[in-house]
């Protein structure tokens, strides 16, 4: 039997994902990845467009589709049976037990989740049938229960309906509801606001602070690119770039003095409200970060921000800086973090 | 306030999608008003943004303002003249002194054109910058847009998003235009990329005196970059006031909803408040009075009966609100 602390629910270690090409290369989508998730709270996973955080996502449930594989790395969740359970040692077969039981997802665009054909009540009920073996009755009553929890006015009505005659907001209320079907006690979310207006994102969020606060007491892994979304969800948060960690920490004090030049620019670009203008109206600069993603075909052999960071030094690019921890709770993969 | 007219004058524009016509199957469908009645104004040099959540109209305002999309009614005003109804070939001269810059630079270039050949077909078109000249433009409107000249052989897959919308603003300027539509233009781009191409689009107004219809959803971009700003909801203008005016003290409902909503990039911050429930009802069926009312915390039976006018509740800030003890 594995071993996970008694708070931690999920606790990933030395993630490693590569998708081979057509051309015989290796996109290293993640590389060496650790996450852990307590019981109860949100751990925010930030990056941008190829940074890994939803390959991370994907990873974790087993989902990478071949040629693509997780090539390392353990995954180790606690089941609500309390076994401890390693997901990337597990079969098939009991994976499928896992998803959805112990840890369900839902995606930034639901409609690709949701069937067309079917009513949104039975799409749900059938995973209830299936997975909680209620009778066809109880479980559709379940799934009325369920649209109303996630705030869905007149769900009896709404449960007879198709996803396509429904909003973004809507649909990815239902996607929730379908996720919380079987109790998971891990939910991870992929960008589930991002292509939702924002005061739909609102109304979505402050569900989702609702669920964790709930006497259940949801663990949410939760992955964004947008740092106003993490801090009014995250307890903590991962900083991930072109693959790999580059810093985490509580989210507080991540905020308070970010120790990676990299999360420094990110929370530095934000154009902030009331502090960009200088009296008489002439805009001050916004501090972006120069350069460009990097490739994920051509990853140097150092730091990958290196070429972007107006702190780096020969050492930067030689080798991989290591993950300094310069507090229980913080991880950098910077070697001049002591100077930020 | 400046006495001169304004570059673009845009009054009581509205469009309607579909509707009417012969059905021979089912009922015909309500035509849908995407736009109803909008009004505003730019100075030369001046951005003005406009902003909204999907739904709004705001995207088809400034397609209308350009004749991308002919308007069902109203008037589009540039520079004195009326170009709302004028016919194609005497459009193409205001054409040049209006450009757009879209969303997605992977759609809007042509991926079997080198960088030299878009840029070029821009200014072949009006007839700018010819024989030799022309290579010498081009390297330098790459110059203006931060890339190197020597990118004018290349196709648009070897750039990041980034760069491509670069070069999608290097388009827009080539021809030298006075008034520029940029629709969402950083929404599809990396975060740490977005600071970067809105810098360069503000240092080019800037440089250049352009004026300006900033449309997004984002409210720190609208707040970074413009001057003043149009709120929109379900094709009708809620509220326009300054920059500054808005954000300190929104005077409509929607735009207090839309403020508190934004999350807020610190974590010390107090939890905003959700204060809009419900979702945007359909543009097909708006309800009466005021299109907002439906989720309005404020709202009182007199919104239903008739459509608010736009008053003015300090110079300068206009509302579609018929309270004034609320806000």
């Amino acid at each position: 039997m594995q071993k996970l602390p008694d708070d931690t629910i999920l606790a990933v270690s030395g993630m490693t994902t590569h998708f081979p090409t057509e051309g015989g290369e290796v996109v290293r989508a993640v590389e060496d990845m650790d996450l852990v998730l307590r019981r109860g709270e949100t751990v925010a996973i930030v990056g941008e467009s190829g940074s890994g955080k939803s390959v991370t996502c994907l990873s974790i449930l087993q989902l990478i589709a071949p040629p693509g594989r997780v090539a390392a790395g353990r995954a180790l969740l606690r089941r609500k049976s309390g076994e401890v359970v390693d997901l990337c040692a597990l079969e098939e077969r009991a994976l499928r037990g896992v998803r959805g039981d112990d840890i369900a997802m839902i995606f930034q665009e639901p409609m690709t989740s949701l069937i067309p054909l079917y009513t949104v009540g039975d799409q749900i009920a059938e995973t209830i049938e299936e997975h909680l073996r209620k009778p066809r009755r109880e479980a559709w009553q379940m799934a009325v229960d369920l649209l109303r929890q996630v705030g869905i006015a007149d769900p009896e009505r709404r449960a007879q309906e198709y996803p396509h005659t429904m909003s973004g907001g809507m649909r990815q209320r239902v996607m929730i509801a379908m996720a919380l079907s079987c109790h998971p006690a891990v939910l991870i979310a992929d960008e589930p606001t991002t292509a939702l207006d924002v005061t739909i994102q609102a109304q979505i969020l402050e569900l989702m602070r609702l669920l964790k606060a709930s006497e259940a007491g949801m663990s949410i892994v939760f992955v964004t690119h947008n740092m106003g979304v993490v801090a009014e969800v995250a307890d903590r948060v991962v900083v991930m770039y072109a693959g790999r960690v580059v810093e985490s920490g509580p989210v507080r004090e991540l905020f308070r003095r970010p120790l990676h030049p990299y999360t420094r620019g990110l929370l530095g670009s934000i154009a902030r409200a009331g502090g960009s203008r200088r009296p008489g109206g002439v805009r001050a600069k916004l501090p972006a970060i120069p350069g460009n993603v990097p490739n994920p075909l051509e990853l140097p052999p150092g730091c990958a921000f290196a070429p972007r960071c107006a702190m780096a030094q020969p050492a930067c690019d030689a080798a991989m800086p290591p993950l300094a921890l310069p507090s229980p709770e913080r991880a950098t993969r910077c070697l001049r973090w002591s100077e930020l | 306030m400046s006495r001169t007219p304004p570059l673009l004058g845009v009054e009581g524009l509205s469009k309607t999608f579909g509707g009417g016509g012969f059905r021979l199957f089912g009922a015909a469908r309500p035509p849908i008003r995407a736009v109803d009645g909008v009004s505003f104004a730019i100075r030369r040099g001046e951005v003005l943004g406009l902003v909204g959540e999907s739904g709004s109209g705001k995207t088809t305002v400034g397609r209308s303002v350009l004749r991308l999309t002919e308007p069902s009614a109203g008037r589009i005003v540039f520079d004195g003249e009326d170009i709302t109804k004028l016919p194609k070939a005497r459009l193409r001269p205001f054409r040049r002194r209006m450009q757009i810059v879209f969303q997605d630079p992977y759609a809007s270039l042509n991926p079997r054109m080198r960088v030299e050949d878009i840029l070029g077909e821009a200014l072949a078109i009006h007839g700018l910058a010819e024989g030799a000249a022309r290579a010498a433009r081009i390297a330098q409107l790459l110059d203006r847009v931060g890339l190197p000249a020597a990118h004018a052989r290349r196709y648009p897959h070897e750039f990041s998003g980034g760069q491509r919308q670069r070069i999608v603003i290097a388009r827009a300027l080539a021809v030298e235009p006075e008034f520029i539509v940029a629709d969402e233009p950083v929404s599809a781009l990396d975060v740490s990329i977005q600071a970067q191409v809105i810098n360069l689009m503000a240092e080019l107004q800037a440089d250049l005196g352009l004026a300006m219809l900033f449309i997004s959803h984002d409210l720190s971009v609208i707040e970074y970059i413009c001057d003043r700003v149009v709120v929109m909801y379900l094709g009708r203008v809620m509220e326009e006031a300054s920059v500054e005016a808005l954000f300190s003290r929104p005077r409509h409902p929607y735009t207090e909803a839309l403020l508190a909503a934004a999350p807020v990039p610190d974590p010390e911050v107090e939890r905003r408040r959700v204060l809009l429930l419900g979702d945007m009802p359909s543009p097909a069926n708006p309800p009466s009075g005021c299109v907002f009312r439906t989720r309005c915390r404020y709202a009182l039976p007199a919104c239903a009966e008739t459509r608010p006018p736009l008053r003015e509740v300090a110079p300068g800030h206009t509302t579609a609100c018929i309270r004034d003890d609320i806000l």
